[in-house]
């Protein structure tokens, strides 16, 4: 039975007590404790249940490498599933329930997998499942959903907050173990930048747990020391709960802390997600212990040994009250030393290696305890916890020597290098036979933007484990860190470690060496995922022979923990099976994250209202206040229309459109784009950009012009207006100001920079309004000021001019086919301008229109708008608009692509108006269909519908559209075909449905 | 070879799984094939196994210089539908769709093709009537698709807040038959089929040189020696540019990274594929319980195989803001694909190339077109449209019409 | 995520502040040119493994538009210059082979 021997935990305060609960159960448990530490003590073991078996399991490691302690975590806006419990600190109130159960973490329905776990080995639904077909959507796959995933998904939104930090650094250490505190000293005392991170929540490591002196003293005084004098470094940031989760290119960090996980309180950011600039990247991020691979390894009880030292001497807390220790390495002596000399039973050390251990072993028989060299765990007795251990030859096939009872395993496969970081980026690994590890290979490290190495390592993440070799090694690096980067000459001493002599470690990857195959089929490899030995033999003798098809079709590696305990033992298994070294195996690519980020801490504080900018024009406010419908274009906001209360928006646009057409109405048209373009050479600039000609026209007038890209297509329209000798002043459609500006910056600054010509984009400086109606002039007289008669003002004019006051630009241009001016005022006057104009205008029932209104207007004028006609695959001609295609020009942006043999088919589909037959509005997006089908069976299309509207002007269905071969065809009745299949037919007209002569625009 | 079903894993679970065969031979390269295909992804796997279904050619060597289906056929999003615009690219998406439909018994090896549904939001007035136009084009295509309302979004996908502050769900394209299937099955099951016919699956077989004779194709030279053939494929995706220049010409291509992601395993809270072109971003949950998610690309050319972060960033920003509940879900793993990106979508026969972002789900209409094309020596009805001299002659097939992020 | 020092201001844009612009060196075809020059230039595009010649546009910074020798497996930046020039600087072609003695791009090499 697990249960907490001592109050004397490093890391607990046992005068704190707290409370929380775990499956509905109140337990109690220290300040200091995590969930695991707290669940042990109150002899909690069994914890969890495993993805595919839903075994039985409890903790097997101390740290974020766990794969069997997760849980869903705190209620409703607070809920989170698949939290480690092993990183979670308790506090006062903490509600946890375990995972992937039904009905609960005891009995387990689930668990029947586990019995009839044969007929399902790795990648059984490849072979199954695949007959009647139709079992597959309705039986097979919703049985397989139904067992899919481990924690609950969360039902609400989330409740907290998340901030992203920007911050740059001479280099990042990661990792405030002793590898971390040296380097970041060091180099910190050179005066450099550096920031010195840990993902838990104190300093110092693992060499706190282990006992060794640092010069001459405990650990923790020289850690202590340490941060004494780091904290008082102003060039020196220290944070703790900060993991590092990624190394991008060209020294880009992601750090990840979590600021109120561990708190009752969860006032302010939850998560912030540091991105950081580095020079260079340290990984001090130690090692982590390996699994040894025996016959039931995964029964609640079975515990790394470094995690069975962790507890005991971080928490008070034993594993059991008889812990074996099967060991290839002197590391977990120490962890049998420790459990002795606090009063619990070591009934044996098995060591796998034929010689034994050095000096540890040694002082482990001084203090009584057995130690059997050459001897391993054949299998493990005990279903929901461990109940003895079988022991076996470490060479043999798994003959039982002797049967040991016990409640607890402590066992140590070797270490593991933490070397994500070092790998994120293209950092290469190099297998080490007298270590038995992956290590960072010093000759290939990542390089940044100058070619040149920005990620190191240090310590136990470099495969180094004697702590005299790491201070050293610590020290030098932040020597050279500092004179690199510019520091202060300085002298820093290494400090004194004792040496340890230590027997070195032999491979040991699964137990005993020659193992029969049962054992094998119940020799966990990923705790997680259920992978077994026998799963990964499977798949080599099936052919998956790269690291890559194993891990895909076995899984192994794919949970929570991606591998961090299994990847190692699985690879040594596949090495095993092809008769390869592990070398030539390799690794499966390293990927960010380190440790699974929230998305919360990704998205950051963009959400809701602020998710994306919001672009307002000057006169936004007003809008609001009056009800206004908005539509998104772009980043903007426009109003849609104006819906009066318990109108309908329909109902609004149409009200909208007959009062501007029989009076006056006035539209916010200050998102439209505006750009100036100036230069002894804009007219030229705007020959090559726009298909017209601009370069000829008058000052004081006003001009439709039109661009292409280069492959020919329209991009965007507006009106040009000539400014003075060598200034034009540009439209553009609403969502094409940023991308036209950009467009002509690029062909100025990469084609002709010969030219001299500026581009401004001053969208944001203007607000500009559109007067639209047969009683626009009377209107704008009333605000007085200016004549604007069609003598002083004609269409297609503009003048400056003073307008009730105002400073004005008034535009003579209509977009409406009514009497029109559009006129701009400075941003900062626009709302005044546009309640002045209500004011003036109400004697004729002024009235803003929206968007829709805007769009009707205009289709019934037969305009296209860009976006609607085109989509990206349209020619001016297409539209009819070879009008604005200059024929006198040698060149202009699109000019070359039209000349190509597809874009002078007679047979493209071009502009015409539809009418149906019955005054109903055409289906949006509807295709008219011809006879027939096409090569692929599908039926034959000859045009489709761009805009379609009802015109309250002329009270019926008006559209425009693409035909083959339309404007030869006016008067044809066509059939558009809706999605049910049911007919309209059209007829085909001109596209000008109001105003055909243009009269009401130019008087 | 033996044929999988639930009898043949009990039979094999009484001995211990010890009498299962190599899933596909391994191969080394004899002196001479009819057909070479260069490339073991999804794509090269599906042309050399449809050249042998439909038009008994068996003689037939792929060449892969890694591991099969170790590109992009294992790094995608899974997603499989048809819903596209443009004639041409509806109909050989539509072919590969319904072949999978048919796959998982058709190559006797389970796929997972789960046709749960495909659903592309509209939040913007302009992306309404994009769809709405898809919808129409589609009923004429043969392509079975809807527009839905925003409650019937609701219904079909609970997780989605459809009144978003800033844009609101407004309604959706629906293809009830789209759906996902297990990327890497799809590969081994092409593979599988293929060595079943005697068909030579050679990995870690490098394609240095290509061998001409009066300018005609006779074998190429590869790191396991020189292999002569009649007739080749080149299916390699993003390195298509690296083995047309050994040939000598020049492609319309460029290799960018896209960037995926997935979420730690949760229960079931999500059976569609929603897409969400406005604020670019795409998720689906899979059978494993994973949310599966997708976005942008980044705009430089990229072999490494991972990318930048803020595209990740915008990516599960969009979806946090579209499916709030995944704010406490965490990332587990995240990867960039390299794709290889065209001005269009385009498809060169005698390089089959560039499908963007639409690789995976193209998958058995490709390999059926292209084997076409390699056994007759032109193109069938699906590849015609997809000729290299469109470009020439301005014709294109261009499917961003429709949707702000093609798929 | 890369960075890039402006050659026109002279600050060390993060890619958040640029938006990448494709190939570099492109010679324009207009009119008067083949079909076969135009499709060339409008639609070919280099796409090496290793050294790359590519335009960036400092679009949140200066608004200038650069030019970068880049590899495209490293990330490793040669060198950035204006978009004004019809050909990289030697300095940057030198450069590129001093670390990277075997590479091609077009005619620069």
């Amino acid at each position: 039975m697990s249960r907490r021997f001592s109050n004397k935990g490093r890391l607990i305060k046992a005068d704190k007590p707290i409370k929380f609960h775990f499956n509905g159960v109140q337990f109690t448990g220290y300040q200091g404790d995590t969930l695991a530490s707290a669940l042990l003590a109150n002899g909690k073991l069994l914890l969890g249940r495993s993805f595919k078996y839903h075994r039985p399991r409890g903790v097997v490691s101390s740290g974020p490498e766990e794969p069997n302690f997760l849980v869903n975590l705190g209620k409703d806006h607070f809920f989170e599933p698949n939290q480690r419990g092993t990183m979670t600190n308790i506090f006062e109130g903490l509600s946890a329930t375990s995972q992937n159960h039904f009905p609960s973490l005891e009995f387990d329905f689930g668990e029947i997998n586990s019995w009839l776990a044969r007929f399902l080995p790795a990648g059984f639904y490849y072979k199954m499942f695949i007959h009647p077909r139709p079992f597959w959507k309705y039986i097979y796959e919703p049985l397989i959903r139904m067992s899919a995933g481990l924690g609950q998904a969360p039902k609400a939104k989330d409740g907290s907050t998340y901030e992203h930090f920007h911050a740059f650094y001479d280099v990042v250490v990661v990792g405030g173990g002793i590898a971390g505190l040296q380097t970041a000293l060091v180099a910190g005392r050179s005066g450099i930048k550096v920031l010195l991170i840990e993902q838990h929540a104190s300093w110092g490591g693992r060499a706190q747990i282990d006992e060794d002196e640092i010069d001459d003293a405990p650990v923790n005084s020289w850690v202590n020391k340490v941060l004494e004098e780091l904290a008082a470094m102003p060039n020196v940031s220290l944070r703790t709960r900060m993991t590092g989760v990624g190394v991008y290119d060209h020294g880009y960090f992601l750090g990840y802390e979590q600021l109120n996980d561990h708190k009752a309180n969860k006032d302010g950011p939850r998560h912030r997600l540091w991105k950081i600039r580095s020079k260079l990247i340290v990984c001090c991020t130690g090692a982590i212990e390996r699994p040894v691979s025996f016959a039931g390894n995964d029964i609640p009880g079975v515990v790394l040994a470094s995690a069975v030292r962790d507890y005991a001497i971080n928490f008070g807390v034993s594993i059991g009250q008889k812990t074996v220790v099967i060991t290839n390495n002197d590391d977990a002596y120490k962890t049998a030393i420790f459990l002795k000399e606090s009063g619990l039973e070591v009934p044996v050390i098995l060591d796998a290696r034929e010689h034994g251990g050095g000096e540890a072993a040694a002082r482990a028989r001084a203090i009584g305890i057995r130690v059997e060299n050459g001897k391993v765990i054949s299998r493990v007795i005990g279903r929901k916890r461990v109940r003895g251990v079988n022991v076996c030859l470490s060479s043999g096939e798994g003959e039982t020597t002797e049967r040991i009872g016990c409640d607890a395993v402590a066992m140590s496969g070797g270490w593991s290098p933490v070397v994500h970081l070092w790998s994120h980026c293209g950092g290469k690994l190099e297998w080490n036979d007298e270590s038995s590890m992956f290590c960072p290979d010093k000759s290939r490290p990542p390089t940044n933007e100058n070619g040149e190495s920005f990620v190191e390592t240090v310590g136990a993440a470099s495969g180094n484990t004697q702590l005299n070799e790491i201070v050293e090694e610590a020290t030098e690096l932040g020597l050279s860190i500092g004179r690199k980067f510019g520091g202060k000459q300085i002298r820093s001493n290494v400090p004194k470690v004792k040496q340890h002599v230590e027997n070195p470690v032999e491979p040991l990857w699964f137990t005993p060496r020659r193992a029969k195959r049962k054992l094998r089929n119940k020799t966990f490899l990923d705790f997680q995922n259920d992978v077994k030995i026998s799963d990964v033999e499977l798949a080599a003798r099936e052919g998956f022979e790269s690291v890559e098809h194993l891990k895909r079709y076995t899984t192994l590696g794919m949970a929570t923990d991606q591998g961090k305990l299994s990847n190692i033992n699985g690879l040594a298994v596949l090495a095993n099976a092809l008769a390869t070294p592990i070398s030539k195996v390799g690794t499966t690519t390293f990927r960010p994250p380190y440790t699974p980020v929230s998305m919360g801490s990704i998205a950051g504080s963009a959400r809701d209202s602020v998710f994306q900018p919001v672009r307002m024009s000057p006169i936004h406010s007003w809008h609001v206040e009056h009800d206004a419908v908005f539509e998104p274009v772009g980043f903007w906001r426009r109003p849609y229309c104006f819906a009066n209360k318990g109108e309908a928006t329909e109902q609004a646009v149409n009200r909208e459109i007959l009062q501007t057409r029989s009076s006056v109405g006035i539209l916010d048209a200050s998102t439209l784009g505006k750009l100036i373009v100036s230069g002894p050479d804009a007219g030229n600039f705007l020959d090559l950009v726009y298909t017209n000609m601009m370069s000829n026209l008058t000052i004081g007038k006003c001009r439709y012009g039109l661009m292409c890209s280069e492959n020919g297509f329209l991009i965007d329209d507006g009106v040009v207006a000539r400014i003075g000798e060598n200034t034009f002043l540009c439209h553009t459609t609403t969502g094409g100001a940023e991308r036209i500006h950009s467009h002509m910056e690029e062909w100025l600054q990469t084609e002709w920079w010969d030219l001299q010509v500026f581009v401004q984009n001053i969208t944001e400086q203007y607000a500009q309004i559109a007067v639209v109606g047969p009683n626009s002039r009377k209107l704008l007289n009333k605000l007085g000021g200016t004549d604007i008669s069609k003598e002083a003002l004609g269409f297609m004019e503009w003048t400056d001019a003073l307008l009730g006051g105002f400073q004005t630009r008034i535009f003579r241009i209509s977009f409406s086919g009514e009497l029109s001016f559009e006129i701009s005022v400075d941003a900062s006057v626009g709302l005044d301008f546009w309640n002045a104009l209500l004011d003036a205008g109400s004697d004729y029932g002024v009235m803003p229109y929206g968007t829709e209104a805007l769009h009707v207007m205009r289709a019934e004028k037969g305009f296209i708008m860009i976006g609607d006609e085109t989509d990206g695959t349209i020619i001016p001609q297409d539209l009819n608009l070879n009008w604005a295609i200059s024929k006198k020009k040698n060149d202009f942006i699109g000019k070359r692509a039209h000349e190509r043999i597809f874009m002078r088919n007679p047979d493209r589909w071009k502009l015409v108006g539809l009418e149906t037959l019955d005054g109903s509005v055409l289906p949006d997006g509807s295709y008219a269909v011809g006879a027939g089908r096409n090569r692929n069976g599908q039926k034959h299309t000859i045009g489709r519908v761009t805009s379609t509207y009802f015109s309250p002007t002329l009270n019926r269905g008006i559209a425009m559209g693409l035909v083959q071969n339309g404007p030869d065809r006016v008067g044809e009745v066509i059939k558009f075909e809706k999605i049910s299949g049911e007919i309209v037919e059209a007829t085909i007209v001109d596209p000008v449905f109001y105003d055909k002569s243009g009269s009401k625009q130019n008087v | 070879m033996k044929k999988y079903s639930a009898f043949a894993v009990a039979r094999e679970a009484l001995r211990d799984h010890l009498g299962w065969e190599r899933a596909w031979r391994s191969s080394e390269p004899q002196k001479k094939y009819d057909v070479i295909i260069i490339g073991a992804g999804g794509h090269g796997l599906a042309t050399a196994y449809y050249l042998g279904k439909n038009y008994g050619i068996t003689n037939v060597a792929i060449l892969e210089k890694g591991w099969l289906g170790g590109g992009n056929t294992g790094r995608n999003t899974t997603i499989i539908r048809s819903n596209y615009l443009q004639d041409p690219s509806a109909a050989i998406y539509e072919k590969a769709r319904s072949l999978y439909e048919n796959l998982s018994q058709d190559l006797n090896y389970n796929v997972m093709f789960s046709p749960r549904g495909v659903m592309m939001l509209a939040q913007t007035q302009h992306e309404i009537r994009g769809y709405e136009r898809t919808a129409h084009a589609n009923a004429l295509q043969g392509v079975s698709t809807e527009f839905i309302s925003p409650q019937k979004v609701k219904k079909l996908c609970p997780i989605i807040n459809i009144d978003g502050p800033r844009y609101p769900v407004l309604g959706a394209l629906w293809q009830p038959r789209g759906g996902t299937a297990r990327h890497d099955a799809v590969a081994w099951g092409y593979a599988r089929a293929c060595s079943d016919m005697g068909m030579h699956i050679i990995q870690q077989c490098e394609v240095t040189g290509v061998n001409t004779i009066d300018g005609k194709v006779v074998g190429v030279e590869t790191t396991k020696g020189a292999i002569a053939c009649k007739k080749i494929g080149i299916v390699v995706a993003g390195h298509s540019g690296v083995l047309a220049d050994m040939a000598g010409f020049r492609l319309p291509i460029e290799s960018v990274a896209l960037q995926a992601l997935v979420s730690e395993p949760i229960k079931p809270c999500m059976d569609v594929v929603v897409m969400a072109n406005t604020v670019h971003g795409y998720m689906s949950q899979s059978d494993k319980g994973e949310m599966v998610i997708g976005g942008g690309a980044d705009g430089y050319n990229n072999y490494s195989q991972r990318g930048s972060f803020h595209h990740v960033e915008e990516t599960v920003r969009a979806l946090v803001e579209t499916f709030p509940i995944i704010s406490r879900l965490k990332m587990l793993r995240w990867w960039g694909g390299i794709v290889v990106i065209s001005k269009t979508p385009v498809k060169n026969i005698f390089i089959n190339c560039g499908w963007g972002t639409g690789g995976f789900k193209a998958i058995p209409g490709s390999g059926w077109a292209m084997a076409e094309l390699i056994a007759k020596g032109e193109p069938g009805p699906l590849a015609e449209d997809f000729r290299v001299t469109r470009f020439r002659e301005g014709q294109f097939i261009d499917e961003s019409v429709a949707a702000g992020v093609a798929h | 995520m890369l960075i890039f020092e402006c050659p026109y201001c002279g600050v060390l844009a993060d890619e958040t502040d640029l938006a990448a612009g494709g190939e570099a060196h492109l010679k324009r075809f207009g009119p008067g040119s083949t079909d076969d020059e135009f499709e060339a230039y409008l639609f070919n595009r280099e796409n090496p493994k290793g050294v790359h010649f590519e335009r960036w546009r400092h679009i949140n910074g200066c608004g200038k538009w650069f030019n970068a020798a880049r590899c495209t497996i490293t990330m490793e930046v040669f060198g950035t210059y204006p978009a004004q020039t019809l050909e990289p600087p030697t300095e940057i072609t030198n450069n590129i082979s001093i670390k990277r003695p075997v590479w091609k791009w077009k005619e620069f090499s």
